[in-house]
């Protein structure tokens, strides 16, 4: 990722927040008052309001909330039809997964409603995008892991840096199930932070223009390094292959509880977004919706920093497009 | 977007149910033996009723074959097997000199294991589930064969594995890696036999792409990739490289879920673009290796869309899941496996078992292999759910 991407606009659904265009809960603050548990469907916006009530009948809820982040991300930058649609999910759709595997079993294999398969491959929060905005331009789903986002991003960097397309649609999205929010604590995946869920949706282009919420300046991505000083060494040759210190940083939005950013960026100011958004392998997504923001009401250089398992670390670098 | 700069092809290899390697898939393709059968390794009740295409050995041949112990999803095993021997083939010496990854793809990830823990009311082992997510088999193949700059995985349906081959050469193209091993794996599970049986699309016979009374498609498995390298990596082999990736084309149909548009318009744009990129004219196809599932929709709609870009001009065509069976998200690498060793050894593969044409078509498959025809640039189709459209071109290389 070379030149720089300008985020014209952002949208997302989270579980701190009922509206994808409202602004950012404040942290630590649980939502109307409860204790934040974590679980499906935490936050989720009136539907009918953004999407057709017809369509959403027959949409699972990573569906819904995929495509309205994605609509109202579209509908905040003033395109009418991206160029691209780039989705990265890890787990995919895993209700309706869930659902025909269950029925499956129910039924012993007999005669079974195809609704559910239909809707269970992980690229039909892409398509289904697609098929509501009438794109037939270049779509792609990428599914690695703690990765599955910042494959996409990727994708969608390539795309504009050869002139394939001018406008991408770009989409972190994943949800949790009860089945899978039971499955995934055995795993130990919510030992730190509540099981999370979510979509965060951009439209990028290659071309500054005056309402853009923040100019991409790179990212990075490392897997599984050896210790705490691989990472640290991997940070600060991204910070200084920019050309900064970690003095140039205004705001860092990391998904750790910090240890890395307070030795590397000492005074520093430090938010866990993952007290917003909660666990989940397309949370950077979230981080980057969070940084954009953060860039938009005037923090000078937002620097992301996650690691995801311990084994899918991402640094993104995001900073004022007027500078 | 103008022409692409074709991308060098170092490697292949194969694994389906005609052979489980590049050797045995290339004799039966030459000799028309196909790899559909009754039901054989997965534990289903429609085991004697819906035939399909497994590759020929169980788990534990598969294990030995890949020299792996322990709780491994097919999957994976699938992909390790085609992966290595794609990798093995180059003779790319001192690999770790290069920066290297894997793009690879698949639809169910590890769902032949997530399955069995199912069946347990989901309080099974906890290693057969962890290996459900589509980047877990990537990633283990990645470790395995030291591939360690870059991985990932894509899942776009049926045309997930042209996808990652796509990306691949992207990623060469742009100097982020030397080598990239990219393609696709899946293996047959009950949960996709039973999804597209509840679809009402599955033949109960052997299937018969592009056959005016065709009744749906077969189920296959296994896996394909090519080995992508930048030109430097290409100074270095000890055989000069033989056959490009000259295009790659991405659209999305945006007409239904599962349903193709009546005039394919996804599938026509794939190729319209993918030859644009490649800087070919209709003409210069000699083969097209077609997506061809043998569905009513599907057929219809890709010849629909064939007709309109290439009239009157037909290059020979054929659908090799006529072989193989749909591998889904193996398909295109499977078949771009195929179209490399069309090009390599100039061959054009039989469309097995077409009798009668389709009346809405001015053109019928190739029935026979052909061997004398020189093949200079292959087509190779791959359409999804979800709209989901890809093309790629390979070409004999000009150096």
């Amino acid at each position: 990722m070379n030149q720089p991407i300008y985020i014209r606009s952002v949208a997302a659904i989270s579980p701190r927040q009922s509206e994808p265009r409202q602004s950012e809960p404040r942290q630590g603050e649980p939502r109307q008052g409860e204790p934040w548990q974590g679980g499906p469907g935490q936050g989720e916006p009136d539907y009918r309001t953004l999407l057709d009530p017809k369509l959403l009948r027959r949409m699972s809820r990573i569906i819904r909330m995929g495509a309205a982040a994605a609509l109202t991300c579209l509908r905040e930058a003033g395109i009418a039809m991206p160029d691209a649609i780039v989705t990265g999910t890890a787990y995919g759709c895993l209700e309706d997964t869930g659902l025909f595997l269950k029925s499956m079993i129910e039924r012993n294999e007999a005669v079974l409603q195809p609704a559910a398969f239909i809707q269970s491959t992980h690229n039909t929060v892409g398509a289904q995008i697609a098929l509501l905005l009438g794109c037939t331009g270049y779509n792609n789903t990428f599914v690695h892991r703690g990765f599955s986002f910042e494959s996409a991003l990727l994708d969608a960097a390539l795309l504009l840096a050869d002139r394939e397309a001018e406008t991408v649609l770009l989409g972190g999205v994943d949800e949790i199930t009860e089945t899978s929010r039971e499955l995934l604590a055995r795993f130990g995946l919510y030992r730190r932070q509540v099981a999370g869920e979510g979509a965060a949706f951009f439209l990028l282009t290659g071309q500054p223009s005056s309402g853009d919420f923040a100019r991409l300046d790179g990212m990075d991505t490392f897997h599984n390094p050896k210790g705490t000083d691989a990472t640290e060494q991997r940070l600060m040759s991204f910070l200084s292959s920019k050309g900064l210190a970690p003095g140039d940083i205004d705001l860092i939005i990391s998904g750790d509880t910090g240890e890395i950013s307070a030795s590397l960026f000492p005074g520093t100011p430090n938010l866990n977004y993952k007290e917003l958004s909660g666990e989940y392998p397309t949370s950077t997504s979230f981080a980057l919706w969070l940084a954009a923001r953060r860039v938009r009401s005037g923090a000078r250089r937002v620097l992301v920093y996650n690691h995801y398992l311990g084994i899918y670390h991402s640094v993104y670098l995001l900073s004022n497009a007027d500078k | 977007m103008s022409k692409t700069v074709p991308v060098a092809v170092a490697g292949a290899g194969v694994i389906s149910a005609i052979g489980n390697n590049i050797r045995e898939c290339l004799a039966a393709l030459e000799s028309g033996r196909a790899g559909m059968g009754d039901i054989t390794w997965l534990d289903t009740v429609h085991r004697g009723q819906i035939p399909v295409a497994e590759v020929k050995a169980d788990n534990d041949r598969l294990k030995d074959l890949a020299g792996v112990t322990g709780v491994v999803s097919r999957t994976g095993l699938l992909s390790f097997i085609a992966a290595r021997e794609a990798l093995d083939s180059t003779g790319i010496p001192d690999l770790h000199r290069w920066r290297t990854g894997i793009v690879s793809a698949n639809t169910v990830g590890g769902m032949d294991l997530t399955e069995k823990f199912a069946f347990c009311e989901f309080r099974g082992r906890l290693r057969e589930l962890v290996q459900h997510e589509c980047g877990y088999s990537t990633e283990m193949v990645a470790t395995r064969l030291g591939l360690r700059d870059y991985q990932t995985t894509i899942s776009t349906a049926c045309s997930s594995s042209a996808n990652a081959i796509g990306f691949g050469a992207k990623l060469i193209r742009h100097g982020i890696l030397d080598v990239v091993v990219a393609g696709g794996t899946d293996a047959l599970t009950k949960f996709t036999l039973n999804g597209f049986n509840s679809l009402m699309i599955l033949d109960r016979a052997w299937c018969r792409p592009f056959d005016d009374e065709r009744q749906g498609l077969n189920l296959g498995e296994g896996a394909g990739y090519l080995v992508l390298v930048s030109d430097a990596v290409a100074a270095t082999l000890p055989a000069p490289i033989d056959c490009v990736l000259s295009g790659y084309a991405n659209a999305n149909d945006a007409y239904h879920q599962t349903a193709s548009s009546p005039d394919g318009r996804g599938s026509w744009l794939a190729m319209k673009t993918v030859l644009e990129r490649s800087g070919l004219d209709p003409a210069d196809i000699d083969y097209i290796n077609l997506h061809g599932t043998g569905t009513q929709n599907n057929d219809l709609a890709e010849g629909t869309a064939i007709r309109r870009l290439f009239d009157p001009h037909y290059p020979k065509m054929s659908s090799t899941k006529s072989f193989t069976g749909h591998t889904l998200g193996a398909s295109g690498g499977i078949e771009a496996v195929f179209s490399v060793l069309s090009v390599r050894h100039s061959l054009v593969y039989p469309n097995l078992r077409f009798h009668t044409p389709m009346p809405e078509l001015p053109f019928v498959p190739t029935t026979d292999l052909i061997r004398d025809l020189p093949i200079r640039h292959v087509l190779s189709n791959s359409f999804g759910f979800g709209g989901n459209c890809s093309s790629l071109v390979f070409s004999k290389s000009q150096s």
